[in-house]
């Protein structure tokens, strides 16, 4: 034990003298000249296939804008974890900071000195507080979240019939924002759909997997399952390919390529929903170089062409909207590894 | 028959069959359909498995908290040993994830039976390291169906004449656990153990070795039910088991194995943990709304203990007054003196007078 912490004070000194050294040569370059743009990209952790792919479509925009893209990152998503990465990238004097964020106010100092010293802060993924950055690049509105997954369910049961939700944990903001929505639409728009319960699966493969087995067995009649969270989805969609309902009961939600492989496969899941990660850090860094190149500053209103998916425009709090949630299914999963 | 009947294993399913029997009269789908009765008879196996190994421990007066922790571990070395070898034989693969499950639980034993530190604490900083190990490991990473052969995920579900694989691996450990316990001289010092740490030290019971034994056991059992999760679930993420623990204790706990140690059976605890999950199980199909599920859960955890309690309490009450009683004077509610009370345990003239009525 002791040995550990002496271990780790010994490796925070170092890294503490090697950022001081960074971060006095990249002062330097700085003040020489903003020609070469140097983007950061900083995920919530690396090693997630997730933010790997956001990484590829941040390099891919990199790429075609000429500019360099590096992405640095914690090895875990804790709330402070991102903050020397942030102090590092301040002090090299980066043109932009992509970053998604682990805590929304947690990195805010760190971000805020960072802009202080001229760096333009793009948060992607997981938004700050908005007085923390210049622009958030929204991967999906909650109303179209919730549209095409009540899209996505009508499509699957024809039309009518009873189906429920299967949703994270019962306190989750973006989930219950997500249920209402569907609610209401469910109301107004369909009205030969009743959604007969909601529940809640804790972001859990077991617990969320328990509740969709009490889920069929409580209602016989039951069409459909949405599940707007990927744990839920996946132990959904389990459930049901090594039941007898396979087949019979609609599973759809948010779910990710890879968990949801093997059910679209053997045909237990017709189509899920997600935005597109790689589209998402291509959106981020476009956005982020028009911010360093001073093309937009993040007001309401500003217009800017991001490559291959055409223009956007800044909205209400320096928001940018992706667009409609990506449709994964039997014919474009294959595309995907994340 | 009455002495059968009057077990606490007889208690226990007798409540399993009354949940059971409600809720099939609300819902027939929960016993009478094919997917029911899988369910009924699937659900409970990996607890199971993991309660038959916490009974084993918690009878040695310890108890193994880190057992949802080993079986993430365990869970997630399946799915990253399909990865690398695909064609590995899923025999090979359970073997590996039994041996690694085994050397947790003997780290676990090693500290309390060399540092005699109680196993509380000592189980519950291994439930964070090795819980700590495997987000090290995984990190956000997660082993999907698809990462895995289709003949293992299909164990998850297969039955055999009517019973799935997993059920019939948790009977088969089940029975040869209870044997063990029931038949063996290892097992039985298992209970001295838990009777009396001291005294059975002082007659020259192998405890360390029968600590670590156990210890052992539990963390083998624990990698066991590592792979019927990974085969189960389908999916394996950091967080597989989280929480696991609790839900072990308590089955134990209601299974009427005494959390003191030196009494209890594997079958009650098996029991137990199949009435928890049945209850789990039920209470969504009879109408309890999800938010009330937990509480409910609670409440009938504290009445088993409970009812553990006042049974236990009438039958020290029972045995002191069958001891103090003086056969020419019978007075049954004198006989509710306090244990080890008025007459000295063991004097000569009762001895006598009992051997002579």
């Amino acid at each position: 034990m002791k040995f550990t912490s002496v271990l780790a004070a010994g490796t925070a000194a170092v890294l503490a003298l090697g950022l001081t050294a960074c971060g006095s040569g990249g002062g330097g370059d700085d003040a020489g000249g903003t020609d070469a743009v140097t983007i950061t990209v900083l995920p919530k952790n690396l090693g997630n296939p997730y933010f790997e792919a956001s990484t590829t479509g941040a390099e891919e925009a990199g790429e075609e804008l000429g500019v360099t893209v590096e992405e640095v990152g914690p090895d875990t998503a804790s709330p402070d974890a991102q903050v020397p990465f942030i102090n590092t990238a301040a002090q090299q004097g980066v043109g932009a900071l992509v970053v998604s964020a682990n805590d929304p106010t947690a990195i805010g100092d760190a971000l805020e000195e960072a802009r202080s010293a001229g760096t333009k802060v793009v948060t992607f993924d997981s938004d700050t507080e908005p007085q923390f950055r210049d622009i958030f690049v929204n991967q999906a509105s909650p109303e179209g979240i919730a549209d095409k997954q009540l899209e996505l369910v009508a499509e699957q049961i024809g039309g009518e019939g009873e189906i429920a939700i299967l949703s994270a944990s019962a306190n989750a903001t973006n989930q219950n924002a997500w249920i209402a929505l569907m609610e209401e639409k469910l109301a107004s728009d369909y009205p030969d759909i009743e959604l007969v319960e909601t529940v809640y699966g804790d972001d859990d493969d077991q617990t969320s997997f328990d509740k969709t087995a009490a889920l069929l067995q409580s209602h016989p009649d039951l069409k459909g399952i949405v599940s707007p969270t990927t744990v839920g989805i996946a132990a959904a969609a389990r459930y049901v390919s090594t039941s007898e309902y396979k087949g019979k009961v609609a599973v759809t939600g948010l779910g990710t390529p890879n968990q949801m492989r093997e059910y679209v496969e053997d045909g237990t899941v017709e189509a899920f929903a997600l935005w597109n990660p790689t589209d998402l850090g291509y959106l981020a860094t476009q956005a982020a170089a028009a911010l360093a190149a001073g093309d937009i500053t993040g007001e309401e209103g500003d217009t800017f062409e991001a490559g291959r998916l055409g223009e956007f425009t800044v909205g209400a709090d320096g928001e940018v909207l992706l667009g409609d949630p990506y449709v994964y299914d039997e014919a474009n999963i294959g595309d995907f590894d994340f | 028959m009455r002495s059968v009947l009057r077990r606490r294993e007889a208690g226990i399913a007798l409540a399993l069959l009354v949940v059971i029997g409600v809720t099939t009269a609300v819902q027939p789908g929960f016993l009478l359909t094919a997917n029911g009765w899988r369910d009924l008879l699937l659900t409970p196996a990996i607890l199971v498995v993991l309660a038959v190994g916490q009974a084993v421990v918690v009878i040695t007066r310890n108890v193994d908290l880190s057992v949802g922790s080993v079986l993430g571990l365990t869970a997630y070395l399946t799915g990253r040993l399909f990865i690398a070898e695909p064609d590995l034989p899923i025999v090979v693969v359970t073997l590996v994830a039994v041996a690694a499950g085994a050397l947790l639980g003997l780290i676990n034993g090693s500290i309390v039976a060399f540092a005699r530190v109680p196993a509380l604490v000592i189980t519950l900083g291994t439930l964070y390291v090795y819980r700590g190990v495997t987000l090290t490991w995984a990190g956000s990473d997660r082993i999907d169906a698809a990462d895995m052969p289709h003949p293992f995920l299909a164990l998850g579900t297969q039955q055999v004449l009517g019973v799935p694989v997993l059920t019939v691996v948790a009977a088969i450990v089940l029975a040869a656990v209870a044997y063990y316990l029931h038949t063996s001289r290892g097992g039985r010092q298992l209970y001295a153990i838990g009777s009396d740490p001291d005294a059975a030290a002082l007659q020259g019971l192998p405890v360390r070795r029968r600590l670590l034994g156990a210890f052992a056991l539990g963390g083998a059992l624990a990698g066991l039910a590592g792979v019927m999760f990974a085969a189960r679930y389908g999916t394996v993420s950091s967080g597989a088991g989280l929480g696991m623990e609790l839900q072990v204790v308590g089955a134990v706990v209601v299974g009427g194995v005494a959390i003191f140690g030196g009494s209890g059976t594997v079958a009650g605890a098996a029991l137990g943990a199949m009435l928890l999950l049945t209850i789990n199980r039920a209470l969504p199909v009879v109408g309890i709304p999800d938010f009330w599920q937990r509480a409910v859960v609670g409440v009938l955890i504290i009445g088993a203990i409970a009812l553990d309690r006042v049974l236990a309490n009438r039958r020290s009450r029972r045995l002191a007054a069958e001891r103090d009683a003086d056969p020419p004077a019978t007075s049954p509610p004198g006989g509710a003196a306090p244990p080890g009370g008025a007459a000295p345990p063991g004097a000569g003239p009762n001895d006598r007078e009992e051997a002579t009525t």
